[in-house]
């Protein structure tokens, strides 16, 4: 079934070979959220290819994803109207973002390493059990020369990655986990050769494959859990595709982003994010900042008003002209802020590279120590060094490498089920430590939509004439308003000539006379400080119908159980002083700052961080880039702009907050199985070293203590799920 | 004893043919969709011949 390799749609989310490139292939690529089954697979793909232009399309119902090898001039939004009138939610992925050759290549050669070093080692397995239950003489050398045959070529393959990072930290003078593995291995290899030609009784080939073996596992889950959170990640990425419409003459064409030059005339449709900083050439509308700036409250634009790269434009279509693209667009100098803020990750030392400092030199000086004793002692040095390799084998680490990433990757798939997807690979451990929560409000806490809050101050001929205006358009207030009313059972009143002024609101005539829904400017009112839309109907006072922003759900849920769990919770908005403090009411924040500007941002994060404070910072937007980076560990909503997503450590898929408490709890209890197997680890070595160094260690010693150690940690870790 | 000289080799090749085995599959991109393959196998599609 899985004939054509070209055609497939793992091979752009995993291409073996570069001979092999993808990208001209696989034209189109999907994201299809919704589909679970047999059926759906065979759905999707029966309506893709019957559709003109697709040449293949192909399912991958583990990534829900559908990759298509198209004609030239199919685009994706032909298609997505295809998959909707089957029944299946589509979104067009940008297939650029998608190919993570090099990391998939890295998991490839990890896999390939594994299934080696333990293909070898039950091989060699095999021979050793025979030779301890008694094979002598002859045949015990004849198995210890086979096994080295195998030995020595399956190590000399599958523990090169060891060998790399050992020989990168010993070349900068340092010690890691892996500088006593390799030692070990390859003393073990060196005196069990030695011992095989001198035709001596134990050997210790298949402790040095084993031992490679579980740590490739540690290393291999370790890769997994991260990959699974990458190829997510990349997904959010990939969902915003960078094309713009840029006029030529007149001509509209559609380029990708990246092509835009200073001086590019480009249109901006409603609903549109603005691409590149520029000025409004012709166009009225309202533009939503609240990414950048955290204000809900939109920002009228007209000709002549300049735009900043990520701002949404909400009714009508805008022409702007480009005057900073790429790099130097505002949206990335904000971007750069995180750079300067001094990472909570890159201060943070895991506990396994803790473990390793105290570890590395410990076994290396116990090791060095039982050589010299025994060397003074028997004045053999074939003794000597027997019994200093049998030292490194017994204490090397497997259990100690497994430890922390069995833990990870049941936390994180627990987690993963739960909506969260862990991206850093301490980022678990840090949130563990959390004392101190930081909340941004729009976008965060509340949903970034409008909610009517008095529908019950107005008459009911103001709420159906309202109604009618707001139903002629799609500006977020409007939508609000239509669905309250709605909802209420009001019926729209009969009006003619209703326009849309984009910018400023819908008017038309009642009755003969002129009616107005928008701005208070437009409308005669005063402009008040809460989101407000204005009803005009001649011959009364304008009345306001008032907005909020939407809670998030789940957000009374999440705030209230981090402060059962005696977390500070603080909410720092860069909204106006009212908006701030009405949400903080409602959800019950004591501590809460408005009209914050990015910069202040961070710059609390960071004095909380030096009085002694753990923060987690939970943000959105722009602003809350550089706070994201400077807190110990932070969390970004899936709708949050990619520089958030990029700088925090956790991503929040679904729309509810309230997973956020529950990652604390069980990064607390991960943290503490880490723990647990560090514990373990220990009490194994106190046990098994003793008799390593008084030279009562046999082969079959090592191997029993190896195994169990590797899983009594590997169970440990499962009890987290 | 005799009869090791027949059953070494013969485990050392099993063990390879399943090593061999194992690296084609991965070579093949046969665990990028471990869930699909799986709901895959009951569609009654291709059920007459294979797919070309």
């Amino acid at each position: 079934m899985s004939s054509g390799t070209a055609a497939c749609p793992g091979c752009v989310a995993a291409p073996a070979e570069p001979a092999r490139p993808i990208p001209q292939d696989v034209q189109i690529a999907l994201s299809l959220p919704g589909i679970h089954c047999s059926a759906c697979i065979s759905t999707v793909e029966r309506a893709l290819n019957a559709t003109p232009g697709v040449e293949d399309a192909r399912v991958n119902l583990t990534l829900k994803r559908a990759m298509i090898k198209a004609a030239p001039d199919l685009r994706a939004a032909d298609l997505i109207p295809v998959l909707e009138n089957a029944g299946f939610e589509a979104h067009e992925l940008d297939p650029g973002a998608l190919s993570a050759t090099q990391a998939d290549k890295a998991g490839r050669n990890l896999l390939m390493r594994l299934a080696v070093a333990g293909f070898a080692s039950m091989n060699v397995m095999l021979l050793s059990v025979s030779v301890w239950s008694g094979a002598a003489d002859a045949t015990r050398d004849m198995f210890h020369w086979i096994s080295a045959a195998i030995a020595l070529p399956a190590i000399a393959f599958s523990a090169q990655p060891f060998f790399a990072n050992a020989w990168s930290a010993l070349r900068v003078r340092r010690l890691n986990m892996d500088v006593p593995i390799v030692l070990a291995i390859l003393l073990a290899l060196v005196t069990s050769l030695w011992e095989t030609a001198l035709s001596g009784e134990h050997a210790y080939f298949d402790a040095a494959l084993t031992l490679t073996f579980f740590l490739l596992a540690g290393r291999y889950l370790d890769y997994r859990t991260r990959a699974a959170a990458r190829s997510a990640a990349e997904e959010l990425t990939a969902l915003e595709v960078p094309r713009a419409i840029r006029v030529v003459d007149g001509i509209e064409e559609e380029v990708a982003v990246a092509t835009l030059s200073v001086g590019d005339l480009i249109l901006i449709r409603p609903g549109g994010r603005m691409p590149v900083d520029g000025e409004i050439v012709s166009g009225q509308s309202e533009l939503d900042r609240s990414l950048l700036t955290g204000e809900t409250l939109p920002v009228f634009a007209e000709a002549g008003t300049t735009v900043s790269a990520g701002e949404v434009n909400l009714t009508g279509p805008l022409t702007i002209r480009a005057t900073a693209v790429g790099e130097d667009t505002s949206l990335h100098r904000m971007a750069d802020l995180v750079a300067i803020a001094e990472s909570g990750r890159s201060r943070y030392t895991s506990l396994a590279d803790k473990a390793a400092k105290l570890y590395a030199p410990g076994v290396h000086i116990l090791s060095a120590l039982s050589f010299v004793g025994w060397y003074i002692y028997s004045g053999d040095i074939r003794t000597a060094l027997n019994i200093a390799a049998a030292v490194l084998i017994i204490t090397c680490p497997c259990a100690l490498g497994l430890a922390v990433p069995a833990v990870t990757t049941a936390a994180s798939g627990r987690l993963f089920r739960k909506g969260m997807l862990i991206k850093h690979s301490t980022a678990l451990e840090r949130l563990a430590e959390v004392d101190t929560v930081v909340f941004d409000k729009t976008g965060t806490l509340t949903s970034g939509t409008p909610e009517l809050t008095n529908l019950g101050d107005h008459s009911r001929s103001d709420l159906e004439v309202a109604l009618a205006l707001a139903e002629a358009s799609s500006h977020p207030l409007s939508v609000a308003l239509t669905k309250a009313a709605r909802e209420a059972g009001i019926k729209p009143a009969t009006l003619k000539e209703v326009t849309e002024v984009p910018g400023y609101g819908t008017e038309g005539t009642y009755r003969g006379q002129r009616v107005r829904l928008g701005r208070a400017a437009w409308t005669g009112a005063e402009e008040g400080d809460q989101t407000a839309a204005w009803l005009a109907i001649a011959g009364q006072a304008p009345s306001a119908f008032l907005f909020s922003d939407a809670l998030r759900p789940g957000a009374v849920e999440a705030v209230q159980a981090l402060r059962d769990a005696g977390k500070e919770v603080i909410l720092i908005s860069g909204d106006t002083q009212g908006a701030v403090q009405a949400l903080a009411g409602k959800l019950g924040i004591q501590n809460w700052i408005a009209q914050a500007l990015p910069q202040d941002k961070a710059t609390h994060v960071e004095a909380l961080r030096d009085q002694g404070h753990h923060v987690l910072m939970v943000g959105d937007g722009l602003n809350d880039t550089a706070a994201l980076a400077a807190a110990h560990v932070s969390i970004s909503p899936a709708s949050a702009l990619d520089a958030a997503r990029v700088a925090s450590d956790i991503v929040l898929l679904g729309n509810d907050l309230s997973p956020i408490a529950d990652a604390c709890d069980t990064a607390v209890k991960a943290t503490k199985r880490i723990r647990e197997n560090f514990r373990i680890a220990t009490v194994y070595n106190i046990i098994a070293v003793p008799l390593a160094v008084v030279g009562l260690a046999t082969p079959l010693i090592a191997a029993l203590a190896m195994s169990t150690s590797s899983i009594t940690v590997s169970l440990n870790a499962l009890r987290v799920r | 004893m005799e009869v090791l000289a027949y059953l070494i080799p013969i485990s050392l090749f099993l063990g390879g043919v399943g090593l061999v085995a194992f690296v084609y599959t991965v070579r093949s991109n046969q665990y990028d969709d471990p869930e699909g393959d799986a709901r895959r196998i009951l569609s009654d599609e291709w059920d007459d011949k294979p797919k070309p």
